[in-house]
C-alpha cells in the first residue's frame, strides 16, 4: 500500500524538512494546524464549498475528437483545469491555503508565482478573504507574463520584481522565503506547488486531489472505465500529483509527467531534472532531482514556459520515478508551441503553455495507439497569458 | 581537545569575549580571501566563520547575496574554499576556521568525502544553514567522525524542545540568530537577547555567540555583556563590498580592531 510522506515529510529518500532555524517553528505550527483541519468536517466542508461555488467544480473533462481524428490512434480526452476561476489548477491550493491562513488568524498572505497563475490565484483569494498580499515574481517572468501582473494588480496584491539570480521562479521563491523569515509570525506563504519543506509537498497534493478524484468518477461515465494513461505537466508537479495520486493504486492506468526540455535535454537549455537524471540535492527545504553543477551550485534551466522553468521537482514525483509507478518524460519548445497550435486550430482551446507540454506528449504517443485507447491530459491551464510569448515565437508583434 | 573549545576555555579564563567575524569565500575575488583571514586575526578575531558561496542563499539579505555572487563569478567551489583554508593553515595552526553555508555543495561532494578533506586541510566545524537537526543525524555522523563541529543555530522563534534537541548534537559553539530576519537586517533588540539567553543556558552548556544585525563596535559590546561571543557578517562584507580593492584588506582589519577593542574595554 501506498503511504507517503513520512511523519517527517519524507516520500522515500526525497522530501524533508531542510530549513534556516528560524522557519522551523513556522513550517512545524502549519504542520501541527493541517494534521489537525485536514480531517475536521467543518474545514472539508468549507473547502468543498468554495470549490463548488467560487472555483466552478468539478471541471468537466471533454473528449478531444477532432483532435484525435487528426493524428489517429488513441482518443484524447482532457480534464478542464482551464475553466476554473482564474483559469489553472493553481486555485485549488491556494484556496485551501487560505482558509488554513484564516484560521491560523494570519491576515498577510506571500506567494512566489512563475507564469503568474499561482500569483493570481493567491491575489484572487487573498481579495476573496480581505488579506494583504504580496507575490514574488522573478523580473525575467515579470516581462514574459505581464498580463497576469497587471491581473494581479487589479486584484490588489503588491508584486514585487525579484532580480537576484536567474531571475526566475527558483529566485521568487528565495524572495518569498526571505520574507517569511522576516515576517513569520503574521504571514502565512501560500506555497504554489507541491515541493519545499514538509507540509506542503503532502499539503498542495491533497488539495489538488481534487482534480484526480473527480477524473476517476467522470472517465467511468464517459467511457465506461478508466483511461489507459493519464498525462500532466510537471514543473514543480502539483498539476500532476494532484491528477495521479488517486491513480496511483489503479492498476493499468499510466502515469506520464512531462518536463520542460527547453531548447532538447542534450543541450543542457531545459528544465527537466527527472527526465535528465539530476543529481538529488537539497533547495528550498526539500531533497529532491535538482539541476546543478559538479559543485553543487543550482543552475540556470530554461523554457518557454515560465510555469515549468524550474531547476527542481516536488520529492513525490521523485519517488515515483524511482519506483517506476510514473514515467517521466520532456517536451522541447518547439513541440510545445506545435501541440498549442493543434489546440487552438482543431478544438477551439488556447491551453498555456504550460500544459502544451502534457498535449504534446499525448500526440506523440497517440498514433502509435489504438483508436479504442484513451489518454487523459491533465489541461492545467488556459493560454491567455501566453499571447505575448506566442506572438513573440511567432515574430508577431501585438 | 578541539581548537574551538581550546580558544573559549582560554578567554573564559581571561575574563574576555570571542570575537567572530564572518566573510565570504572568494569576494571580493579569491586572492584576497587568505589575506583577509590573517588580517582578520590580526585585528583580534577569535574564531573565523568563512561563508561557502552558494547559488540560492535564501537566508541571507542582500549583502552576502551580493558576495556570494561575486564569489561565484570568480569560479569559487567548496573544493576550492578548502584550498584557501589549506593556504591558511600554512601560517595560522591556531585559530578554529569554521564552515558555514548551505548544504547543497556538501551533498555533492558527497559528507564523508567532504568531512575527510575539510578535516585534513585544517576546518575545525561546520555550520550548514539549511540543514536543522532533524535531517542532520546522517550528515552529521561522518562530521564527528573527523573530529568536525557541527555548529548550529538557534532564532527568537525556536521553542524549548527545540533548543534541547540542538543541545545534543552541537559541538563548539552555538550561534544564536539575534532577530527575525535575513543576515544584515535591521537592527537588534538587546532587551530580547537578554531575555532569550537564560533559556538558550538551561539547556545549553556550549558557549553562545550571538549575531545577525550587530553593526558597530558599540553594539558588540553591549552584546558581548550577555553572550561569550559576537559574530558579525553583513557588516565587514560591506566593508569589502565599498573599499577599492586595494584598500579592503586594511579597512577590514581597521574595522574589526575597532570592534575588539570595544569587547575588550568592558
Amino acid at each position: 500500500m501506498y503511504n507517503y510522506p513520512d511523519s517527517g515529510g519524507h516520500f522515500g529518500p526525497y522530501g524533508g524538512i531542510y530549513m534556516a532555524e528560524t522557519l522551523m517553528p513556522a513550517v512545524d505550527e502549519l504542520r501541527r494546524q493541517y494534521e489537525h483541519f485536514r480531517d475536521d468536517p467543518e474545514f472539508k466542508a468549507e473547502f468543498a464549498y468554495e470549490l463548488k461555488h467560487y472555483v466552478g467544480r468539478p471541471s468537466p473533462i471533454y473528449h478531444a475528437k477532432r483532435l484525435s481524428e487528426q493524428f489517429g490512434g488513441a482518443q484524447i480526452y482532457l480534464k478542464r483545469e482551464d475553466l476554473n476561476h482564474t483559469g489553472a489548477h493553481k486555485i485549488n491550493n491556494a484556496i485551501g491555503q487560505a482558509l488554513l491562513a484564516r484560521r491560523m488568524g494570519k491576515k498577510r498572505v506571500i506567494a512566489e508565482t512563475g507564469a503568474g497563475m499561482h500569483g493570481v490565484a493567491t491575489a484572487t483569494v487573498a481579495a476573496r478573504f480581505g488579506m494583504e498580499c504580496v507575490v514574488y515574481m522573478g523580473a525575467e517572468d515579470v516581462q514574459r507574463q505581464a498580463p497576469n501582473v497587471f491581473r494581479m494588480k487589479l486584484l490588489g496584491a503588491t508584486v514585487v520584481p525579484v532580480e537576484s539570480g536567474s531571475r526566475t521562479l527558483k529566485d521568487a521563491c528565495n524572495e518569498a522565503i526571505r520574507d517569511w523569515v522576516t515576517n513569520v509570525e503574521t504571514t502565512f506563504y501560500i506555497f504554489g506547488t507541491a515541493a519545499g519543506p514538509h507540509p506542503y509537498p503532502m499539503l498542495v497534493r491533497d488539495f489538488q486531489c481534487v482534480i484526480g478524484n473527480e477524473a476517476k468518477v467522470q472517465m467511468p461515465e464517459l467511457i465506461g472505465r478508466q483511461p489507459d494513461a493519464v498525462i500532466a505537466c510537471v514543473g514543480g508537479g502539483s498539476n500532476a500529483i494532484g491528477i495521479f495520486h488517486p491513480y496511483i493504486d489503479v492498476e493499468g492506468v499510466r502515469l506520464i509527467g512531462v518536463e520542460a526540455g527547453g531548447h532538447g535535454i542534450a543541450s543542457g537549455q531545459h528544465a527537466a531534472p527527472l527526465t535528465a537524471n539530476a543529481k538529488v540535492g537539497v533547495l528550498h527545504g526539500n531533497k529532491v532531482y535538482l539541476m546543478q553543477d559538479e559543485n553543487g551550485q543550482i543552475v540556470e534551466t530554461h523554457s518557454i514556459s515560465a510555469g515549468l522553468d524550474y531547476p527542481g521537482v516536488g520529492p513525490e514525483h521523485c519517488l515515483l520515478k524511482d519506483l517506476h509507478r510514473a514515467e517521466y518524460v520532456a517536451i522541447d519548445d518547439d513541440e510545445a508551441i506545435a501541440a498549442f497550435d493543434a489546440l487552438c486550430r482543431f478544438e477551439g482551446i488556447i491551453p498555456a503553455l504550460e500544459s502544451s507540454h502534457a498535449l504534446a506528449h499525448a500526440l506523440k504517443i497517440a498514433p502509435g495507439m489504438g483508436k479504442d485507447k484513451a489518454l487523459l491530459v491533465n489541461l492545467s491551464g488556459r493560454g491567455d497569458k501566453d499571447m505575448n510569448t506566442v506572438a513573440r515565437i511567432k515574430g508577431i508583434t501585438l | 581537545m578541539s581548537r574551538i573549545q581550546a580558544v573559549f576555555e582560554k578567554l573564559k579564563a581571561e575574563q574576555r569575549k570571542a570575537l567572530i567575524p564572518f566573510i565570504t569565500a572568494g569576494d571580493p575575488d579569491p586572492q584576497l580571501t587568505v589575506p583577509l583571514l590573517h588580517a582578520l586575526v590580526e585585528a583580534g578575531a577569535d574564531v573565523l566563520e568563512l561563508g561557502v558561496p552558494f547559488s540560492d542563499p535564501m537566508a541571507d539579505g542582500p549583502t552576502i547575496q551580493r558576495a556570494s555572487e561575486r564569489a561565484l563569478k570568480h569560479g569559487v567551489s567548496l573544493r576550492s574554499v578548502l584550498a584557501m583554508v589549506a593556504e591558511f593553515r600554512q601560517q595560522d595552526a591556531k585559530t578554529p576556521v569554521v564552515l558555514m553555508g548551505y548544504g547543497n555543495p556538501i551533498e555533492a561532494m558527497g559528507w564523508e568525502a567532504f568531512a575527510q578533506r575539510a578535516a585534513s586541510v585544517g576546518v575545525d566545524g561546520v555550520l550548514t544553514v539549511d540543514f536543522p537537526p532533524e535531517e542532520s543525524h546522517e550528515a552529521f555522523t561522518h562530521l564527528e567522525a573527523h573530529g568536525l563541529d557541527p555548529i548550529f543555530l538557534l532564532a527568537p522563534t525556536t521553542l524549548d524542545e527545540r533548543i534541547a534537541e540542538v543541545a545534543k548534537l552541537a559541538r563548539g559553539y552555538v550561534y544564536y540568530v539575534s532577530l527575525k530576519g535575513v543576515t544584515g537586517a535591521g537592527h537588534l533588540d538587546l532587551s530580547a537577547i537578554e531575555q532569550k539567553l537564560p533559556q538558550l543556558r538551561r539547556h545549553i552548556a556550549l558557549p553562545i555567540g550571538v549575531g545577525f544585525g550587530i553593526r558597530d563596535a558599540e553594539t558588540a559590546r553591549k552584546v558581548a555583556e550577555l553572550a561569550d561571543a559576537v559574530v558579525i557578517g553583513s557588516r565587514i562584507v560591506q566593508e569589502i563590498e565599498q573599499s577599492p580593492r586595494e584598500r579592503v584588506v586594511d579597512n577590514v582589519k581597521q574595522f574589526v580592531a575597532g570592534v575588539r577593542a570595544a569587547l575588550d574595554k568592558q
